[in-house]
């Protein structure tokens, strides 16, 4: 094998839920009930739209998930085992790899082809002039960069676009031939109706966004060859690559954080409110204790244990990489402490109501136990308020993430993630001319998945909550 | 009344000077502009000064929307798109907002149904009235609250003074409706609209209420447009009425000549299918189907997939409105032009009057399915700073019967009277205190989850709202079966579907239902659903709570008849909890009569209904409303509410209300008199 | 109702030692002094002395739980818990591991976060409130859509951004007010607007939301039709009679967090420099001091439970239907 694959801790996570997701769509499938909330999502137009947008980052949060150790070139004596390299990559750097090995000394502005400080340099002549140096990289092909760059920023441009609207049209007549098929009618015959937009799930809406998507997209992987388009660092790394990379932090501490909460949470609080008496007591008594420790605080401590435990103990890990990334499995978990209590006391509710519900009360005269109880009548029943919150709890977390990074008990510093470049970007504010990219980078990338993430979230619980369909 | 006339689409209207409200052509739509419903469709109305019109329906038939409409307070989805509404010749569509705000609660006022959510819970009730009364009366601000003490008085609130400062949750269902009428009352209407004023009300309330409406009117005048589904409170208090199906008028009448003659099917078959007393031996007449969804184009009467004279004109062709007479009008084909009497009208409705297979079992059988003997349900209240029980409300104080198999004993009473806990008790859905519950001679009280389970097989339950009471994300047939695979009775999948499909046909539905969710029924079919699921572990006792309360008037009588039927074939005892005597004189073989978690009296149907010893049995009898003009009692009148079941009053819990009360009654509890066989009551003056 | 808050404050106390043993478990028994003292003295190479010496000066040195050199109650009161966590319960911070008085630096530090927090939740709650009503006047237009279009984009930025664009315009480029600092008296006005703004600003988007959502459900009750029957104008509709019943749950959830006011908020006081305690406890999480962290974990317990306490007796206050059992 070329490749020696790495499963880190939140890998195997996000493997976890995606089995999860499969499992529950297969579910979903065969259960007309479950299935009819869903449908309204899609045949929302806010929902299509921010599914595509979302789409987009969790297929760039996915590719970053997968790791491995590439192998050595071999050495040249026979028989010696088979070396890989320490570091671990993902499928993203590897696509990414242009961006990542590019670095140059220090910050760029977007699209420059000059250094953002001056430098002493050393003249053909031997004298020293202090000027702006040349980027290693970005936009080094041209000869005359002062004249040529307009030009060529548009010349790549347009070449991205048109690649763009390539991809985008093959994409949209593949899909517009599957769905000919699933509705048994001809190609042209689905064409119109979307483009008139007479179809029941607004695919018009759809491929519009989808188009922009992809073109901005292309537009970008194209100007990103030759350009660093969104600057470069304090260090030189390219901004576009790490925000990027963000991605995946950004997603994680949304989706795994309700992951690993939610057993504990849906448990406790059915049960509460089922079996109500002495269990509710302790379990109130529990997230009541919880709850009044104020979060940031518990947070804040239990990192700053598992700094001094790393600190002692640095000898037990064996990258960066995984060091990191145990760092954000344990601030999904903490984090995952802190937010289970505010489901609980929604179930524990839910649950409250549910057991005096007459369907409730005929399974108990028909002797049906406890725990088949719980598990046919209460649970499925709940299972909305489950999936609100899920919805409902992603932007929050991916906005703690920025906030905890920047009181630097959120991911780890070498971590790639919005808060940590909002936290180094915000120190540079005070320079002049402003540095700004990384801050407008990350505010971007951002602000699109938390909107899109609140904007769904809507379409969801509109969708779910029984007492809004009635008030209809 | 002299001189009735009625407006029909195809004549000129000549208004009478008497005439209040014209409504002329009235169509309201609701929904989204793709699929409206139509849910006003052209309704004529004609309301003259002080008189009680009455609007009459099933629910669904848009009767809530025309009066909606009328008052302009449309939820935001609806529309009115045609029509007038001339209220003494102003035609209130045609005003601004700025002036039909002048009219609402001016000339024209409104009751509604839930006098629970229809007062703003945080306002003071004094407050809430003075708020009408200053938007319609130009008064200095120092005398509204004396303004408002009237306003309380005339509408029999005592002790107005305190009540003034009193918030609704703090008042009974009763006096909110009163503090509604008040509310109205203030800016002197002329029409009253009472939507459905007395539906959530108990019968002794509701005619309190009734009467006071009555007594308003003769005092001031003014017209009442009384919005019900209740063809009794109909009898009993409108001069006219109208009978509405599918947003559309089919029937208006003077009340004494609907009930001597209705002209429209639908009428009819409405006026069958009420149970009583007279239809013991037969079965009752039902309207089969559902009122249909609003939002088709009809294209021809709307009534005809249910009408039992249904003729091939009907379906494609639409009835045009006929006036049978000076007071009368209908919309059928029967009716053509000119006759008098109706092509089919004559021929009996289907299935009313067949006799049943077999007459009601006798009461010879002595030995005792269910033997209940001062059963108690008491909920703790707890208070202190330790949560200390510091006293109990006694849901069920000391309820002592017995039924016999294969009979029905009706468990009879207000809301709050305990009744509905009686029944839960003995299935040991809520623990009860004390007592005892003997089964075929089995205690069953104190008995756990698990050692109830052997029982659990011969004793079911239906409940009131067959919406809550099947879980919407099981498919029907693992509702039905699920006690089949609970109780171990039928394990095998294939076996329990089986048993279903046959479930299924004996409550008269296709085997189909089976892999379908319960919200694709309607409440008629979901309650044979849970008549299924209840049959499925073949019990000998079936607790009904309120089976068909919740349901309209024609498919309450399916079901009854569909649980008639299942009596004598499967010879079923049945506990039958329910506050409508019609029912009970229709079903029931015993009764007993339940007030303050304690039964006064009981005894045989027969027995209670034609003869009440007990003055509460007495007043709740009276206060029925009743077609039959030949059959109405004076009504009693019970003064107050029921008193709280955390603090009954000392001595006979009825004695403050009751009407025959003397000293004696106020010191003890009566004893168990007994005067006959059968016949029980506990009152010292019985 | 006394019954009631006592039955409540003595609920407290059982939640308080839980809070106190998962910050003892936390701080003492997974975190051990030993390994505090190394941090402290610098990662690696310390002698066993070194440490004894730096536990000794903290107060760390004794037994965790129980010490059995002692005798009689002392085994139980000479140990860290008793020190470093029960004195707690009679406010007794105790001095920070550089040797500072908590208690007195607390007093003196809520002032600073009292002068910003209070502003921004009064002048955030009058807005949004008016903006929330101004919506469901218009519901159902285009004014409507476009105000929640703009509240959900403005709830998806992250609050450092509204901190860093509120410098950036109001103080680098327009050089209006400071961009940060604080100054004792009446002086720091000026120092305040920034954070209030900031502070206002960022909360509008969820705020004005909820509160229209709260609004819209009211205007659905059948209340609001009957009070539309009685010929009442839409504003006194909406002023009078929804107005009032969606102020319970607005107000019952602005006393739940009065009390934690005195705890300022992290972010703001770091950006604009308040000596306040928001800014406390940033500091020491940053230097990795324990025994502030503690402290504010226990204070801000206190003043949760305290907020429930006053939350479930506003309700009295605000809702005739609610009496305490």
């Amino acid at each position: 094998m070329p490749f020696l694959p790495v499963v880190l801790w939140t890998d195997g996570l996000v493997y976890v839920l995606l089995g999860l997701m499969a499992a529950f769509a297969l579910y979903a499938s065969r259960h007309e009930h479950i299935r009819a909330p869903w449908r309204r999502v899609v045949r929302a137009r806010v929902g299509v739209a921010t599914i595509v947008v979302l789409g987009f980052y969790v297929a760039v949060g996915l590719l970053d998930t997968v790791h491995f150790r590439l192998k050595l070139p071999q050495p040249a004596e026979a028989g010696a085992g088979v070396q890989f390299a320490p570091e671990v990559l993902s499928l993203l750097d590897l696509a990414l790899a242009g961006l990542r090995e590019r670095q140059e000394k220090t910050y760029s502005a977007p699209f420059a082809t000059h250094l953002f400080v001056k430098e002493a340099i050393e003249q053909p002549d031997g004298s020293l002039v202090r000027d702006f140096p040349r980027l290693d990289h970005g936009g080094a092909h041209l000869a005359d960069p002062a004249r040529q760059r307009g030009g060529d920023i548009a010349w790549r441009g347009l070449k991205g676009a048109l690649q763009g609207l390539l991809i985008w049209a093959l994409v949209c007549a593949g899909l517009i031939r599957w769905i000919a098929r699933v509705r048994g009618e001809p190609p042209a015959k689905t064409r119109s109706d979307i483009l008139a937009g007479r179809t029941l799930i607004p695919w018009r809406t759809a491929f519009v966004v989808l188009g922009l998507m992809l073109l901005v997209s292309a537009v970008a992987v194209e100007l990103s060859r030759m350009y660093h388009i969104l600057g470069t660092d304090k260090v030189g790394e390219d901004v576009f690559y790490q925000t990027l990379k963000s991605i995946r932090t950004g997603l994680l501490i949304g989706t795994l954080t309700t992951l690993v909460m939610l057993p504990a949470a849906v448990m406790l609080g059915i049960m509460a409110g089922y079996f109500r008496g002495w269990v509710d007591d302790i379990i109130q008594y529990l997230y009541t204790t919880l709850n009044s420790i104020p979060g940031v605080l518990l947070i804040a401590a239990a990192i700053l244990l598992l700094q001094v435990y790393m600190s002692n103990h640095a000898d037990e890990f064996a990258s960066l990489v995984e060091r990191a990334d145990l760092r954000l499995l344990f601030l999904v978990l903490i984090l995952g402490v802190t937010s289970w209590t505010g489901l609980c006391r929604l179930l524990r509710g839910e649950s409250l109501k549910l057991r005096e519900v007459d369907f409730v009360q005929a399974s108990t005269a028909l002797g049906v136990g406890h725990f088949t109880l719980i598990g046919r009548h209460i649970l499925p029943n709940v299972m909305h308020v489950v999936l609100i919150t899920l919805v409902l709890d992603f932007s929050g977390l991916v906005l703690a993430e920025a906030v905890l990074s920047y009181i630097n008990i959120g991911v780890d510093p070498t971590m790639n993630s919005w808060g940590n470049m909002i936290n180094s970007a915000r120190l540079e504010l005070a320079r002049d001319p402003v540095v700004w990219w990384s801050l407008a980078a990350a505010f971007v990338f951002m602000f699109t998945l938390v909107l899109a993430a609140n904007l769904f979230a809507d379409v969801v619980r509109d969708a779910f909550d029984p007492r809004l369909r009635g008030a209809q | 009344m002299t001189g009735l006339q009625t407006a029909g689409p195809e004549r000129e209207p000549a208004s009478l000077p008497d005439v209040l409200l014209q409504v002329e052509g009235l169509t309201t739509l609701l929904g989204d502009a793709v699929r409206p419903s139509r849910v006003v469709d052209g309704v004529d109305l004609e309301i003259r000064q002080g008189e009680t019109f009455a609007l009459l329906g099933e629910s669904g038939c848009g009767k809530s929307m025309t009066a909606l409409s009328l008052m302009r307070l449309l939820p935001s989805s609806g529309r009115i798109t045609a029509g007038s509404v001339r209220l003494a010749g102003r035609d209130l569509l045609r005003l601004t907002e700025g002036e039909m705000r002048r009219v609402r609660g001016g000339r024209l006022a409104m009751i509604f149904q839930e006098p629970q959510t229809s007062l703003n819970p945080v306002m003071s009730v004094g407050d809430q009235i003075a708020e009408s009364v200053r938007v319609h009366e130009d008064r200095s601000r120092a005398r509204i609250p004396e303004r408002v003490l009237d306003l309380m008085r005339a509408v029999g609130i005592p002790d107005p003074r305190r009540r003034v400062e009193e918030y609704p949750h703090q008042l009974s269902g009763g006096m909110k409706q009163r503090i509604m009428i008040a509310m109205a009352l203030a800016g002197g209407p002329q029409l009253l609209i009472a939507d459905e004023p007395t539906t959530a009300l108990d019968v002794t309330i509701q005619a309190q209420v009734l009467r006071l409406l009555k007594d308003l009117q003769r005092e001031t005048g003014m017209a009442v447009l009384l919005i019900t589904h209740d063809l009794g409170v109909v009898a009993e208090t409108a001069d006219r009425l109208a009978v509405m199906y599918a947003g559309q008028i089919v029937e208006t009448a003077t009340t004494d000549a609907f009930f001597a003659a209705p002209a429209h099917p639908y009428s009819r078959q409405l006026m069958e299918s009420v149970p009583s007393a007279d239809k013991r031996s037969a079965r009752l007449a039902v309207i089969p189907g559902r009122v249909p969804h609003l939002h088709q184009a009809f294209s021809g009467c709307r009534f005809a997939e249910r009408c039992y004279a249904v003729m091939p004109q009907c379906r494609h062709q639409t009835p045009i409105w006929r006036d049978l007479g000076p007071a009368q009008g209908v919309r059928c084909h029967l009716w053509s032009q000119g006759q008098t009497q109706p092509d089919g009208l004559s021929r009996q409705a289907a299935g009313a009057a067949r006799p049943l297979d077999a007459p009601p079992a006798g009461g010879g059988d002595s030995d005792r399915l269910l033997e209940v003997h001062e059963l108690k349900v008491h909920f703790p209240i707890h208070s202190g700073v330790f949560r200390r029980v510091v006293g109990y409300v006694r849901a069920v104080d000391g309820v002592t019967f017995e039924l016999q198999p294969g009979r029905t004993l009706a468990l009879v009473g207000e809301s709050g009277c305990g009744k509905t806990s009686a029944g839960k008790g003995i299935l040991q859905l809520v623990t009860p205190s004390g007592g005892s519950i003997r089964y075929c001679g089995q205690e069953l009280v104190g008995l756990g989850h698990r050692r109830m389970r052997p029982f659990r097989k011969d004793l079911q339950i239906i409940f009131q709202d067959p919406y809550a009471a099947m879980n919407p994300r099981m498919l029907v047939g693992d509702v039905i079966g699920e006690g089949l695979q609970a109780l171990g009775i039928e394990r095998s999948r294939s076996g329990r579907m089986r048993r279903v499909a046959q479930l299924l046909d004996l409550v008269g539905m296709d085997e189909d239902a089976v892999a379908r969710y319960p919200h694709e029924f309607s409440g008629g079919q979901r309650q044979r659903i849970c008549i299924a699921r209840a049959l499925a572990v073949e019990p000998k006792l079936i607790i009904c709570d309120e089976p068909t309360s919740a349901l309209d008037v024609s498919v309450q009588a399916q079901i009854l008849n569909l649980l008639k039927d299942l009596q004598d074939r499967l010879g079923l005892a049945y506990l039958f909890i329910t506050h409508d005597i019609s029912v009970v004189a229709y079903l029931a073989h015993e009764v007993a009569v339940m007030y303050l978690g304690r039964v006064v009296e009981r005894g045989r149907v027969h027995e209670i209904l034609d003869d009440p010893r007990h003055p509460y049995t007495r007043a709740l009898l009276s206060a029925v409303p009743v077609v039959d003009p030949q059959r109405r009692r004076a009504v009693i009148r019970l003064d107050g509410d029921m008193p709280s079941p955390s603090d009954p009053p000392s001595g006979c819990f009825f004695h403050p209300r009751c009407p025959d009360a003397v000293d004696a009654c106020a010191r003890t509890y009566p004893e168990e008199k007994r005067l006959s066989m059968s016949r029980v009551v506990h009152c010292l003056r019985a | 109702m006394t019954a009631y808050i006592i039955r409540r404050l003595l609920y407290a106390i059982p939640i308080l030692i839980g809070v106190n043993l998962i910050t003892f478990v936390l701080f003492f028994v997974v975190n051990s002094p030993d390994d505090m003292a190394r941090m402290h003295l610098g990662e690696k190479r310390v002698t066993e002395e070194a440490i004894q010496t730096w536990k000794e000066e903290q107060g760390y040195a004794r037994p965790l739980l129980y010490n059995p050199d002692a005798s009689g109650l002392r085994r139980l009161t000479e140990t860290i818990f008793f020190d470093k966590s029960v004195r707690l319960f009679v406010f007794d911070f105790g001095s920070s591991d550089n040797g500072r008085d908590i208690g007195y630096d607390i007093s003196q530090r809520m002032w600073p976060s009292l002068a910003i927090a209070v502003p921004v939740l009064m002048v955030g709650l009058a807005f949004n409130i008016s903006y929330a009503l101004f919506i469901i006047f218009f519901r159902a237009t285009y004014l409507d859509l476009g105000s929640v279009v703009l509240l959900v984009a403005m709830m998806s930025i992250s609050g450092l951004f509204y901190i860093i664009g509120g410098q950036f315009i109001l103080s680098k480029l327009f050089h209006l007010v400071p961009i940060s600092g604080y100054d004792t008296g009446v002086e720091a006005w000026k120092f305040l607007i920034l954070p209030v703004i900031v502070g206002v600003i960022g909360g509008i988007g969820s705020g004005t939301r909820w509160y229209r959502t709260l609004f819209l459900e009211e205007i659905s009750k059948d209340y609001v039709r009957t009070a539309r029957a009685k010929g009442l104008s839409e504003r006194r509709v909406l002023f009078r009679h929804v107005l009032q019943n969606a102020l319970i749950p607005i107000l019952t959830g602005v006393v739940v967090v009065l009390p934690l006011l005195f705890m300022g908020s992290l972010i703001t006081e770091s950006f604009f420099g308040i000596p306040g305690l928001g800014s406390y406890t940033i500091d020491a999480i940053n230097g990795q001091d324990f025994a502030i962290v503690r402290s504010m974990v226990f204070l801000g317990a206190v003043l949760y439970i305290v907020g429930l306490i006053l939350t479930d007796i506003s309700y009295t206050l605000v809702d005739p239907r609610v009496r305490l059992q």
